[in-house]
């Protein structure tokens, strides 16, 4: 507040009346930009559910993940040079003669896997409670979207290398695409830019990795972030908790996101940095799962490693790929797969959401899921031999099975009550 | 709080999944020498110096000729082997060499591809890309074959380009197959050294390639040490700051 | 602390230790943050290809007769190497009212070469070519009379016009405020210069 003098200047008080600098940058700066009500309505004010177990670590750390991957992925793009003829020479340079350049990348290459295992887990969390159910299905769509976004992501960041995986890996993954019906042969050739995997390929891998799908990454997990806090968080009893709100007008089942949940979360990220560290310092290439061992060969076009599979966290879908003799039908399966996910909102018609009150059928349907989805994983490394191409069909009917059978055992199933509040123990 | 001891299990159980040292090759048969190959291992420990030293000795004396390690510096060499510069340009520098240089075989490799039909790789990273047990094993399944060009025969890598270079301290073996395959090991002509001498420099040099492939190692493994620590001794901390905050909640 | 539906607030004792441990697991957590940064700050120190390039440059003197100069590169810089004959010697001195720094106290120079010469020995003149105004490369003027009449010999800088003597000090009236650097240097032996390194070992 200023007053006007005598001669038209305007003067301040003394500063005691209007507070200290500290608030009265905060007046000026709320002014002008909503910081205090968006961190009041986002982290201070909004309420979750209390009940939240281990399984709802995922969500944070996926944001951790990301982090590390933007900033240790930054760093690299700063001695990475694209290119057939520098990209795997520069690589070595990283790892060798630049400062700390091996543990920037061995946090990067790691840091793919663990956002793999971390979203995975958090995807998984979503089938045991329900969470994709309404109102929360464009939740789960975007998630969705997020997950494809990661899968591509991951794809090209492995081409990077240029080792004779990241060759022959693109080479397998883009032909999948050859076998669309009339436009494949020419969408191959588009993709790749040349007429086999080339240098056209890796510069546009390079860009989309670099610039297009981290920024297309970030605004799906904003928007992701934005679709979650609209409708709040679900947990694991599957009680919607704003249905109980008490006097303050807060749900009665709710506590605010800080400081108990940040200071949960820390712990979270602490202990996920421990697994991270044990990795990243002892075990960079976890026997050959995260970094594969015939990428310490730089790319061949006339020479393919004995066994081309894709890194760990694709294999479940490449052993359904594989499951079929059939290459067209093979890639179709694949497709559907991925697809499947997206229709869980509409397949489930259970009148619960959680895993908890579910019945029998519920639970062993998503028991087998995870065992053919682990077990398809395990296919996916080995040779499609003899008993596996076995194995690995009948694992892809189950896990098909799981969702197609889903409207039926969902609704015919006897499901337990649910309490009206929500379950929770002291810890 | 079950949560939490599950966790620590979890790490525990993947701790203890990170392979181990391997166990000592197995003392060779009186009757079957090299029945069981497949089954040797390079128990090398790129901690052990000495060791390393001495297969960087081995390598430019007997690998160098073809081979080149174009990702290490000579410079490099010198100071993680703790060997010194006068030493370092008397014996392990080719003539002509300064230390930054990268340490580049003289073979041409035109020529190499016309005498032997294949470039001999370099090495840089070989025991990243195929394992030491691989390497050693290649190292010491050499035999004798008349019909391949260079004379010899390979059972880790069959009909391999690379002639028995280094017959003359190991010496020479044959092959017995039977209806199986592959059954044992004839010695035709002793080499300089006996089989334990053979073995260890072999072992030596797999260890120098060891080290070659990823010379941050025994760094990465020290400072680990301290990470996991530290970062275990925060996670106590944030737990505690947790338990405190939580016990609002009821 | 605010009472909510689920929350109960905390009592005085609570809070202390509340605020000691979240103040030890935050100051715990900067110190691992700052760690963390290091290796991140410091891959951008010169790599070793960087350092290896930067290495010490030998320069065969023996092709260099009196009178002439040889330009070479010593970390990305030019470098003049100048074989002064006994008449430029002479010239060096003479004009000290007219330099800018002619004890050459503000200046960059090894301690072997903090003399008039600016040089271990006199045949010999080692010099950064980068205009000490703003990095240009200066053009060599060695005779006599060459920009004017009182002109003892030296070099002139293209871009903006600034002079220096035959030892590389600035004369007035240039923009260049500052006498031409000295790098450190030795003879490993007759003929033979080491630009980048002498009695010290390697610059760092």
């Amino acid at each position: 507040m200023t007053v006007k003098t005598a001669t038209g200047s305007a003067a301040a008080l003394p500063k005691a009346d209007r507070g200290s600098v500290g608030k009265r940058f905060r007046a000026w700066l709320n002014k002008r930009l909503p910081v205090d009500e968006f961190l009041a309505s986002q982290v201070t004010e909004y309420y979750a559910p209390k009940n939240f177990n281990f399984w709802y670590y995922f969500g944070s750390l996926a944001l951790v993940v990301l982090v590390l991957q933007l900033v240790t992925g930054i760093f690299l793009t700063m001695f990475y040079k694209p290119g057939e003829a520098t990209a795997f020479d520069s690589v070595q340079f990283i790892m060798r003669e630049v400062d700390w350049g091996w543990l920037i990348r061995y946090l990067h290459s790691s840091g793919a896997s663990f956002f793999f295992i971390v979203v995975y887990l958090h995807m998984f969390r979503a089938f045991l409670y329900g969470s994709y159910k309404p109102p929360r299905e464009l939740l789960w769509l975007l998630g969705m979207l997020v997950y494809l976004a990661l899968m591509a992501e991951a794809f090209m960041g492995y081409v990077l290398p240029w080792g004779n995986m990241s060759y022959w890996g693109a080479q397998v993954i883009v032909n999948v695409f050859g076998t669309i019906p009339g436009i494949g042969p020419d969408l191959v050739l588009w993709i790749r830019g040349d007429y086999g995997i080339a240098d056209a390929t890796l510069s546009r891998f390079f860009s989309l990795h670099v610039a297009a799908i981290p920024l297309a990454l970030l605004l799906l997990v904003a928007l992701h972030l934005v679709a979650l806090h609209q409708v709040g968080s679900n947990n694991p009893d599957g009680i919607e908790i704003k249905e109980k709100v008490g006097a303050d007008g807060h749900p009665l089942d709710g506590i605010p996101f800080h400081p108990y949940y940040t200071v949960k979360d820390f712990v979270g990220i602490a202990v996920f940095l421990v697994a991270l560290a044990i990795v990243v310092f002892f075990v960079p290439t976890f026997g050959g799962l995260f970094l594969e061992s015939p990428n310490f060969e730089p790319a061949n076009p006339i020479s393919t490693p004995a066994d081309i599979t894709p890194v760990w966290y694709f294999t479940p879908y490449y052993a359904m790929l594989r499951a079929v003799p059939d290459q067209r039908l093979g890639a179709l399966l694949l497709l559907l797969a991925i697809m499947a996910f997206l229709f869980l909102p509409w397949l489930d018609r259970s009148p619960v959401k959680s895993m908890r009150y579910r019945g029998w059928m519920s639970r062993s349907a998503l028991a087998i899921f995870v065992v053919s989805f682990i077990g398809l994983g395990y296919l996916g490394m080995q040779p499609a031999l003899g008993i596996y191409v076995i194995i690995a069909r009948v694992l892809a009917a189950l896990y098909f099975l799981f969702f197609l059978l889903m409207p039926f055992y969902t609704s015919l199933e006897t499901v337990k009550p649910v309490p009206a509040r929500v379950v929770y123990h002291a810890h | 709080m079950r949560t939490e001891a599950l966790l620590a299990a979890l790490l525990l159980a993947v701790a203890g999944c990170v392979p181990q040292r391997l166990p000592a090759a197995e003392p060779e048969g009186a009757a079957k020498f090299g029945a069981d190959w497949e089954s040797w291992r390079a128990d090398t420990n790129v901690a052990d110096l000495a060791s390393v030293q001495r297969g960087a000795r081995n390598f430019v004396s007997y690998c160098l000729g073809c081979h080149s390690l174009k990702y290490e510096r000579w410079s490099r060499l010198g100071t993680d082997l703790r060997i010194p510069g006068q030493l370092l340009e008397q014996d392990l520098l080719p003539p002509g060499a300064r230390a930054t240089d990268y340490i580049m075989t003289g073979m041409p490799a035109a020529d190499a591809k016309d005498w032997f039909g294949k470039t001999p790789p370099d090495l840089s990273l070989m025991v990243r890309a195929r394992g030491r047990d691989y390497i050693y094993q290649f190292l010491t399944t050499f035999y004798v074959d008349a019909t391949s060009p260079t004379g010899a025969n390979n059972l880790r890598l069959p009909t391999t380009a690379m002639p028995d270079v280094l017959s003359e301290l190991e010496g020479l073996k044959g092959a017995v197959f039977n209806k199986g395959g592959f059954d044992h090991f004839e010695p035709v002509a002793p080499g300089r050294m006996s089989l334990a001498e053979y073995e260890g420099f072999v072992r030596d040099t797999v260890n120098f390639l060891d080290y070659v492939s990823e010379p941050t190692q025994l760094e990465r493994r020290q400072l680990g040490v301290w990470v996991v620590l530290f970062l275990l001794v925060f996670s106590w901390l944030a737990l505690l700051v947790k338990r405190e905050y939580w016990k609002d909640v009821h | 602390m605010a009472d909510h539906a689920g929350v109960a607030g905390g009592d005085e004792v609570d809070l202390s230790r509340r605020k000691f441990l979240t103040r030890a697991t935050i100051a715990t957590g900067a110190v691992g943050a700052v760690f963390a940064a290091v290796p991140f700050i410091e891959s951008w120190s010169p790599s070793e290809r960087a350092r290896a390039a930067g290495a010490p440059v030998m320069v065969d003197l023996s092709k260099l007769d009196p009178g002439q100069m040889t330009l070479t590169v010593w970390r990305r810089q030019p470098v003049f190497v100048v074989r002064r004959t006994p008449d430029m010697v002479k010239r060096v001195s003479g004009h000290d009212g007219e330099l800018k720094d002619s004890k050459s106290k503000d200046s960059e120079q090894p301690s072997y070469a903090d003399n008039e010469l600016r040089s271990r020995t006199p045949e010999y003149l080692v010099l950064i070519a980068i205009c000490t105004h703003l990095g240009c490369l200066p053009k060599q003027r060695f005779d006599a009379g060459e920009l004017s009449a009182s002109w003892p010999g030296g070099f002139w800088c293209p871009c903006h016009g600034s002079r220096f003597d035959l030892a590389g000090r600035v004369f007035e009236g240039s923009p260049a405020s500052a006498n031409l650097r000295v790098p450190p240097y030795s003879f490993p032996k007759e003929q033979l210069l080491l630009i980048g390194a002498d009695e010290k070992g390697v610059a760092s």
